[in-house]
Order: C-alpha cells, then structure tokens, then sequence
C-alpha cells in the first residue's frame, strides 16, 4: 500500500454569485514512502485543494484520504504530528522574527521552552538564516520567507512533507537553493508531495509525476514518460513575411511528425519532430533553395503548455489567470509573486 | 545547503491536555503580545484616543451639557470607558480576518495543537490593550477632574465588568472576523455599527435629554447599561437624575453580567467550530 493515498476526491465550491468549482472532481493519487510526486498542472487545476485535503485544512465533499493507513478526514488529530506543511506563501507571522516563528511552532508542539529554542537555532543555522534571525519576518526576501517557512514545517522532522508550489514567484537562485534543500530531504528518506507549474521543476525533484486538469488526475508517470508522451522536441520558426506562410506549412508538414501549429500574428510556426536536429537541417536547406527569408529558427524542449495542450487542447497558461477559473489558487499565485 | 537536517526527538514526555491547552493559550497569547510592542501604531491608537476623548468631551461640552447634581467630568467618563473598549474589542475581528488573509491560520491548524488556542491568544490580545487603555483613561479622568465616589471593590468590580463585557464582545468579534474575512470590511462596519450604538446611549448625554424615539433605543441599548452599571460602580450617577423605567436600566450590573454569559455560552464554542471547519482555499 502507498504512503499517501486519495481515491475518487471530490471537492465542489460555489463562489458567491458565481457557478460552482468543481475543485476537486475524482482525484486519485498515490504516493509511495520516501519518494516524491509532483502535482503538476496550471492555476485553478486543484492541486492547492488536494494538498488542503491531505494536510486536514479541508474536508472533502466525498472520496478517501490515508496517510500511512489513517483517515485523513476521520481522525486529522492523528494525522497533524505526521505531517509538516509549506504553502505557496508563506505562512509565517511577519511580526515575528525568524528565531521567534520557528520558536513559537516548536511551543506548539508542546515541545518545551528549551528544546524549541535548540530546535529553532539549528534550523536557523541549517537554512542559512544565521544573520537574519533576529529581524521580524516583514523584511525578509522572497527566497528568506520560504526558507523560514519550511523550517517551520521541519521543526519535528516529520515522516510526510507537503510542499504547495514551493518555488513559485522565487528568483532562480533561490528556487536553485530550494531544490536542494527539499534534494537533501528526500535522500534522508521523507516522503514528499510537491505541487508546481513548472515541469522543470517537476523533472528536478520528482519520482512520479501526475499532471492534473479540472480537478483529475489526467496523466501520470515517470518525466521521460511525459516527455515522451508529449513527443519531445520541437522545431520553431518565424517568417520575416506572413506571405510565406502557406510555403512554411507545407514545408514544416513535410519535415515535421504533426500537423505544424501556427501563432496568433500567422508569422510563428512549431512542429514536433522525431529527430529534431535533423528535422531542423533539412527544413532550413529547404527555406534557404526557395528563398524564404526567416526573422528566427531553432528548437525547445516540451515545456508545461505543450503538455497541456497535448493532454487537454488548451494552453496551460501560467502567466494569465484570465483562463483558469476564479479560484483563490489564482489569487494566492498573484500574492506569492507580488 | 549540504548538511543534514537531524531528525527530531521530543525529550518532553507528553503533557496533560489541560497542561498543553494552557501552553498553546500562552504561546498564542505572547504572539499578540510580541505583535503589540512590534507595531507601536497600536498602543499609540489606543492609548491617545482615549486621552483626546477624555479631553474634548470635557472640554468642549462640559460648559453646554448640564448634568444636574454633578459635573459632567463625572458624568461623561463612564461613557468614555465604555466605547473605548467596545471599540478595543474590534480587534480580534479584523486580526482574526488578518490572520487567515496571511496563511497563518493554515499552518496553526496543520499543528497539532488545541483549536481554541489561537482564540484565546487573540483575546487576550484585545484584553491587554483594553486594560492598558483603562488605565490611561483613569488617569487623564483623575487630571481633568473625575472622581471614584464609591469604595475601591466597587471601583475595581466596575473595571472588571467593563473589561470581561469587552473580552466576551472580543469573541463575538473574532467569529465575525472569520466569517467575513476582510480586516477591512471588519474595520468599517464595526464603525458603522458602533459608533451610532455608543452615541445614542446615555454615555454622552442623559438618556432623558434625547427626543423620544431615539431616547427608547438609547434605554434599550446595551451599552447603555454598560455605561449605567460602571456609572453606579464608580459612584458616578447624577443625583438629580430621573429614574429610568426601563429594567435593564434599573438592573445595569446584572444586565451586563448576563450578557456577558450569554455571548461567551454562545460565541466561544460558535468560534471555535469556525475555527477547526474554517475551509480556507
């Protein structure tokens, strides 16, 4: 049996004056011990709502949860000394400086004055907080912030690591420092949830992957399979003239495995390719005899839109919260970023 | 980061649940505390409106309202101390709304720690700045010419009466808080709300003065009675004043202790299932 596991989850909001959001709509999920999984999948896809659900915040309309064999939504008393918790913000209190969150987290605990504050100063230390211990949070970087708030979720060490959207909004050398940190983590033998937007980041740190739409589980599986599901390279060019595009389709149709996809100015043009190196070769010699100027050419990994659209036929979009239901996973996104 | 995190043994034996509920009321409590002596502009709040309150009333009406048998120095403090903590009491409303807004409600419940403590420490919160406020309108009424006319039990049941009225109204606050969910709207409504209930009571004026509709609501208003009740406590009611018919106001003291009961028996165990079901998302 899995560590974690959730079958037929099932979550319904009905915002005021809005039709329902089905947050959750049959999710399943399992996570075996001291692996990671990756919930990827865009704003609004349900991924803050399962993790709500797992760490006892939420209660959902119908479905199961079990964390090591207990009821996640029969007994969350037995589940909260399991768990530890980092959100996409982080949940700290800005008036409090570092020392004293992580202090007062141990206290809650029941931990005791002494071994809290012991507590409290090596993962200060180990998060490399040492300078600004004593600063009220409200001061912090985005990058500081996070680390203090996933320190507050290891003050016991716990077996079960819960991490909404870790990196989101973080410059790249944070998130850098932050897969390490969760890197070290799992080596010791914790068994991770992750949530993310980012297949990059899915691909770094995770065993198994699950992408998730409209509140499903809609593929899984290690991230070459999903690479290799989504059909890997890509060839990208871009016309000088937007004359040239019908010559550009029939060319890019010729050299490419599918059907070239066109952009909004009718100028840009990707096609996936078995070999992409070579695909792109023959298909410039071919722009280059016919004397079709080209403004841009070249290739890209499979990114997160690309799965979307593969898996779903529509974009997964991180950027515009305009095209992922009105949840607060949008506005709580938008907040991290700010 | 290439070092280990070292993994955690609890050396303390596990605590009774009465035991670990006072450590959590504590640790929570000291949180609001920490947060007071972090953003001065609270104490400042609390401690300068009440002295600005103390002195324009006095000052400025004391020559137009005729209080017959005392002064009205005498007359208005009471009412002074009742807004002000009922005002004071609105803070558990909009830090609980605050709080939740930030995510750290999340992780409180994500703790194994007992439901009801975040409550109490907010609570607290609001009884601490409540006495601190107490104590500074006291003393700028003792400058400006109030005087406690009764014994010190009855000066010190009346500080009593006016700070547990504000404690219970602290929780009714705090479920509000959770359930609108904007410190804002929490802020501006309990303006609206409150101002309007605290002037048309007999804190400013006595209630016989005020036209007849307003002067029924003002007998049958809550603060009111508050105002009346710590008014007998600190031996402050006109001598000359007509004697309502109204019972809560005949019975202010008993009134207030009632309500107090009443909002603690419903809005704590209310606040406290809003707490652990609150679905935050």
């Amino acid at each position: 049996m899995s560590y974690i596991e959730a079958v037929d989850l099932k979550k319904t909001y009905t915002p005021k004056g809005a039709s329902p959001v089905h947050a959750l709509d049959g999710l399943n999920l399992e996570v075996p011990q001291g692996t990671v999984t990756a919930l990827l999948g865009p704003n609004g896809a349900g991924k803050t709502t399962t993790v709500k659900v797992l760490t006892t915040l939420t209660r959902p309309d119908s479905g199961t949860a079990t964390i090591n064999g207990v009821d996640v939504i029969a007994s969350p008393e037995r589940i909260r000394p399991m768990i530890g918790v980092s959100g996409q913000y982080a949940a700290v209190d800005e008036n409090l400086t570092g020392f004293e969150n992580l202090d007062m987290v141990g206290r809650l605990y029941h931990l005791g004055a002494k071994q809290s504050r012991a507590r409290a100063r090596e993962l200060i230390d180990l998060f490399d907080l040492t300078e600004a211990q004593n600063r009220p949070v409200k001061g912090f970087s985005g990058g500081m912030r996070r680390r203090i708030d996933l320190a507050g979720a290891l003050v016991m060490r716990p077996p079960v690591l819960f991490l909404d959207e870790p990196t989101t909004g973080l410059d790249p050398r944070s998130r850098i420092g932050m897969w390490e940190i969760i890197t070290t983590l799992v080596g010791e033998g914790t068994t991770v949830l992750l949530t993310t937007q980012y297949l990059e980041e899915a691909d770094q740190l995770a065993d198994s992957i699950s992408v998730i739409d409209d509140g499903k589980v809609i593929a899984k599986g290690t991230s070459d399979e999903l690479k290799a599901s989504i059909g890997g390279q890509r060839v990208e060019l871009s016309l000088v003239s937007q004359d040239d595009a019908a010559a550009a389709r029939e060319i890019l149709t010729r050299f490419g495995s599918t059907e070239p996809a066109v952009s909004l100015d009718g100028r840009g043009f990707t096609v996936n390719a078995e070999d992409a190196p070579a695909a792109l070769q023959l298909i410039l010699t071919e722009f280059a005899s016919r004397g079709i100027p080209l403004y841009d050419a070249g290739m890209r990994r499979p990114t997160l839109d690309d799965v979307f659209l593969k898996l779903t036929g529509h974009a997964a979009s991180v950027d515009d919260a305009t095209t992922s239901t009105d949840t607060a996973e949008a506005a709580s996104a938008q907040k991290a970023q700010k | 980061m290439t070092a280990t995190i070292p993994a955690m043994t609890p050396s303390t034996t596990a605590a009774s649940p009465v035991m670990n509920w006072l450590n959590d009321g504590w640790i929570t409590t000291r949180r609001n505390l920490i947060k007071i002596k972090r953003v001065p502009d609270i104490l400042v709040f609390t401690t300068l409106q009440p002295i600005m309150f103390v002195l324009l009333f006095t000052y400025v009406y004391a020559g137009v309202i005729d209080i017959p048998g005392s002064t009205y120095a005498e007359f208005i403090m009471a009412g002074i101390f009742a807004q002000t903590v009922v005002f004071g009491s609105t803070y558990s409303g909009s830090a609980m709304a605050q709080d939740l807004k930030d995510g750290i409600i999340d992780r409180f419940r994500t703790l194994p720690m007992s439901p009801s403590a975040v409550l109490v420490g907010r609570t607290n919160g609001d009884l601490l700045i409540n006495s601190i406020s107490m104590i500074v309108m006291m003393a700028t009424g003792l400058i400006v010419g109030w005087r406690i006319n009764s014994s010190p039990l009855e000066a010190i049941a009346a500080i009593a009466l006016l700070l547990l009225f504000a404690y219970a109204l602290s929780w009714v606050m705090a479920f509000i808080g959770m359930s609108v969910r904007s410190p804002e709207v929490i802020n501006n409504v309990s303006f609206l709300v409150l101002f309007p209930l605290t002037f048309i009571s007999n804190a400013f004026v006595p209630a016989e003065t005020l036209p007849t509709p307003l002067r029924v609501f003002a007998e049958f208003n809550p603060v009111s009675a508050l105002v009346q009740a710590a008014r007998e406590l600190f031996g402050n009611t006109p001598t000359g004043s007509a004697q309502s018919e109204v019972w809560t106001q005949q019975h202010p003291v008993l009134t207030v202790l009632i309500g107090i009961v009443v909002m603690l028996a419903i809005f704590v165990p209310l606040a406290v299932r809003k707490f652990a079901n609150i679905s935050t998302r």
